[in-house]
């Protein structure tokens, strides 16, 4: 047996009103990649936190056991001296400074006052190759494209002479082939010698890349399995662990919903880029959407799915539009305004609930009324106990976890957050929903959840169309699959006709090569 | 009630607390002449233009801790322009008012736009005109008249309008109209707190606790009844609380009842949220800094009548003191938080600390430090306690 590098015992940590975690156990063995499962808000970050020293010494109970020595971190610092450290799911670069400055940000090489800039970039350079990218250290971060932000981030972490590397949630905004490059990258730290532990959400990765798994739900570390026994461990089996029962299916079953007639066309749809007004970025797209009917549009990064959705969507991106968009077989002269196009009954649910979907610093009931305010107010004037009524009500009809709609979005998990955001548009009442990436950074339990409220949607006769960068979801709640790629519309497809393998090579027929 | 609604209750209202704390400190150090129906009055005359400023300031802060740092030199420039307008041209008092009202609303959309539409940072949009409107009305009044200030103070329709006192008695005799509306206003209060505690729990929602809400109607009967019973000692009610009571009262519920107030938080909270959710952003910023240029326009003209005359200083530091107002009354500097109420309070905290500060002769410098400070803590106080909820 390898020598463990590192054990967490016993560790507790509460929160006011919450014990986040309760008496964790963690070991990870030298030179291995551990991964960490489980549900949102089951205390793997938390449970991180407390490893890197974001929560000091002192605040939580129980030792941390690194290389044979007991840890008490006061900050984060202290953990990286040790060589932990941790890069967290959101992307922590500056845009407008360099790769090179931005990996030695508080790090930086050369004496107090007089930083080395040579070192600094020739160093940042040794590293950027270390992770496969050819890019000029000397480039502004915002020029280069999520994927390769997230390698920088890697390389900042390699700079700091990590011994111990911890991933959260690292290709939950990277495109399949990003996301798989980056996993091997992974596995080639680890033939060096490298240990890490990757937080994730999406269950193939875990099975490709790690060696044990332990799975965390409700504070508690709940097994450790190891992925080189005998038998491949399935994504059922981790499942299980996680919600703590047995999904024996995925995706709910839509049964009984008659497809009618197509409600909203969208005809040679062309949008361009707003700051680069000769770039296309939604190139002659057409489309359509039958009532009662799931469509899903599958596309990698870039493809101009969002684009296209928010084009749609009240022209709320881009410029220069030219197609017809029709609904209910009349064409819609749409002016460019999000109002106009919530009048027409289209509804678009944000990729990025936080961004420029949910106003955190408000509370369940205001953002829930947002879309719709008039429906519950006369004359301008708010009725709050209308507004507080239907908040219960969805929170109720969409099984938001909270003590009370007057709690603020902030406050709740990734998966409430989401299903408040379906909430807010499901109460404007739409006949068309756009759902782009509803069941992003969001758990299992919360992801059924979410597909059968897709299921209601489509029940009730609503055109739904689902954008999504996984493609087990676009094959399991999808009537019909559009593909995307580079703005073009390259393929559709029945989803009974639709494979993992043909989605693909629709878009490597396309020309580029994904 | 447990200790922890105790203590969540006086976080809540902290700074109701320190301003009650600080007025008794006040009752001692001036051996109770804080507590004289004239100081009273002083209070409410010295201060009317912090809330009218503070109203419209907030809104602007509300849509993402924006300012307006124009509204003091707009104060003087409205001034200079409403005294000549009046007494130099001989304009009817009306149409003068009609006048300078439309130059503010011209400013205010010139203003909205720029801000609004053409994306000029508002800082620096109102930076110009705090640098330009001074100078403009300074001008205009040293071009009128010899001694750079023009006396109003024949002017009586105007004043009546802005100082002065309704149903004047003379002093120390009781104000019995003061009184009454005071009682009303009192009895008003309490009737809206229960009325809305009792329709709330027939449609079974969520409503206070008894003893909340009759603390609620309590404190807020007595402030009333306090200031009121003041006030019926000290001649009556000044026309000065009418309007600012009547721009409370109005932003009040516009911030906590409309859509448009409604719309502001959010474009605070998250603008592009709130883009997305189909309100329109950019109307929100412009009514912002039209709104604050109306307010503005009002405030000048209180201003104006409070010292009869027009002068280059008038107005000087007021976008300071609204901001200040702001903030030490816990609306957030980054935008999306506050409210009138409490915008109140912390005008009145301020308020009472000049107030005192004065009654204590102290020197007019350490005045400045004390203020500074005083700013300097409440945001540290704000920041602290958001931070110990997390």
């Amino acid at each position: 047996m390898a020598k463990i590098l590192l054990e967490m015992k016993n560790i507790t940590k509460t929160f006011p009103g919450v014990k986040a975690l309760d008496n964790v156990n963690f070991q990870v063995e030298e030179g291995e990649i551990h991964a960490l499962v489980g549900e949102n808000g089951a205390g793997k970050s938390t449970l991180m936190n407390v490893l890197s020293g974001i929560y000091p010494y002192g605040t939580y109970e129980g030792d941390i056991v690194y290389n044979g020595q007991v840890c008490k971190f006061s900050n984060i610092k202290d953990s990286e001296k040790l060589g932990i450290v941790i890069i967290h799911q959101e992307l922590a670069l500056v845009p407008e400074m360099t790769i090179g400055e931005n990996m030695y940000l508080g790090n930086e090489r050369g004496k107090k006052f007089a930083i080395d800039w040579n070192t600094t970039y020739a160093e940042a350079d040794k590293y950027l190759r270390m992770v496969g990218l050819e890019e000029s250290s000397k480039v502004q971060v915002k020029t280069i494209g999520t994927g390769k932000q997230q390698l920088v981030e890697i390389a900042k972490a390699l700079a700091k002479q990590a011994k111990l590397l911890i991933l959260d949630e690292p290709t939950s905004s990277l495109n399949e082939e990003d996301s798989r490059a980056l996993l091997d990258l992974m596995l080639g730290f680890k033939k060096q010698g490298m240990t890490m532990i990757i937080i994730t959400h999406k269950l193939n990765e875990v099975a490709y890349v790690a060696d044990k798994i332990t799975v965390v739900r409700d504070g508690a570390t709940i097994e450790t399995i190891d992925n080189h026994g005998p038998e491949p461990v399935s994504e059922e089996r981790i499942i299980k662990g996680m919600v703590g029962r047995e999904m024996t299916n995925r995706f709910p079953p839509r049964e009984g919903v008659k497809i009618g007639d197509i409600l909203m066309e969208v005809d040679h749809w062309t949008v361009h880029h707003p700051l680069y007004p000769e770039r296309k970025v939604v190139d002659d797209v057409s489309i359509n959407v039958r009532k009662g009917e799931v469509v899903g549009i599958y596309g990698l990064m870039g493809a101009g799915r969002t684009e296209l959705a928010m084009s749609i969507f009240g022209q709320s991106y881009g410029v220069n539009f030219s197609g017809e968009l029709k609904i209910d077989g009349k064409p819609v002269k749409m002016k460019k305004s999000v109002t106009d196009a919530i009048k027409h009954r289209i509804a678009y649910v944000t990729e990025d609930r936080k961004g420029n979907g949910l106003v955190l610093s408000q509370s369940i009931r205001v953002n829930t009324s947002l879309a719709n305010l008039d429906e519950i107010s006369t004359n301008t004037v708010i009725d709050q106990d209308k507004e507080y009524a239907v908040a219960e009500e969805y929170r109720k009809k969409l099984s938001i976890k909270t003590p009370s709609v007057e709690q603020l979005v902030g406050n709740l998990s990734g998966g409430n957050q989401q299903k408040v955001l379906l909430a807010k548009w499901m109460f404007a009442e739409p006949d068309i929903m756009i759902l782009d990436e509803p069941t992003r950074g969001i758990d299992v339990g919360a992801k059924y959840e979410i597909y059968c409220i897709i299921n209601d949607l489509a029940a009730q006769g609503k055109c739904v169309v689902m954008i999504s960068s996984e493609l087990p979801e676009v094959l399991g709640m999808s009537d019909r699959i559009y593909i995307m790629n580079e703005g073009k519309m390259v393929g559709e497809m029945k989803a009974s006709e639709a494979t993992q393998e043909n989605i693909m090579a629709a878009i490597l027929r396309s020309g580029r090569g994904a | 009630m447990d200790k922890k609604t105790i203590t969540a209750t006086l976080k809540k209202n902290a700074m109701l607390v320190v301003l009650i704390l600080v007025y008794l400190f006040f009752m001692i150090l001036t051996k109770g002449s804080i507590f004289k129906p004239s100081t009273f009055r002083a209070l409410f005359n010295e201060n009317a233009y912090v809330y009218i400023l503070g109203c419209g300031m907030m809104m602007c802060m509300l849509t993402g801790g924006n300012i307006d740092l124009s509204c003091g030199a707009f104060v003087c420039l409205l001034g200079a322009i409403g005294s000549v307008l009046m007494v130099i041209n001989g304009i009817p008092v009306g149409v003068s008012l009609l006048i300078l009202l439309g130059i503010a609303v011209a400013y205010g959309c010139g203003l909205g736009f720029l801000v609004a539409y053409v994306n000029v940072p508002p800082w620096i949009a109102t930076l110009a005109g705090y640098l330009a409107f001074r100078g403009l009305g300074t001008s205009i009044l040293t071009k009128n008249s010899s001694t750079g200030s023009i006396s109003v103070g024949t002017k009586n329709s105007f004043l009546n309008i802005f100082s002065r006192t309704l149903f004047e008695t003379p002093e120390n005799t009781l104000n019995v109209p003061c009184l009454v509306v005071g009682l009303l206003a009192a009895a008003a209060i309490i009737f809206m707190v229960f009325n809305t505690r009792a329709s709330r729990l027939r449609k079974g929602y969520e409503a206070d606790s008894v003893g909340t809400a009759a603390a609620k109607a309590g404190i807020g009967a007595a402030a009333i009844l306090l200031v009121m019973g003041k006030l019926a000692y000290a001649g009556g009610i000044p026309t000065v609380l009418v309007w600012v009571a009547a721009v409370v009262l109005v932003y009040s519920f516009i911030t906590s009842k409309t859509t448009v107030g409604r719309h502001f938080y959010v474009v605070g909270g998250n603008i592009e949220a709130a883009r997305l959710s189909g309100v329109n952003t950019r109307r929100i910023m412009f009514i912002a800094y039209l709104n604050m240029a109306i307010l503005t326009s009002i405030s000048a003209m209180i201003m104006l009548a409070r010292f009869t005359a027009a002068n280059a200083d008038a107005g000087k530091n007021f976008e300071m003191d609204a901001i200040s107002a702001c903030v030490v009354g816990g609306v957030s500097a980054s935008g999306g938080a506050g409210t009138v109420l409490g915008m109140v309070i912390g005008a009145t905290l301020i308020g009472v600390i000049n107030k005192g500060m004065t009654l204590i002769s102290l020197d007019a410098n350490w005045q400045r430090v004390v203020k500074g400070f005083v700013l300097l803590a409440a945001v540290v106080f704000d920041i602290l306690s958001k931070k110990r909820e997390k």
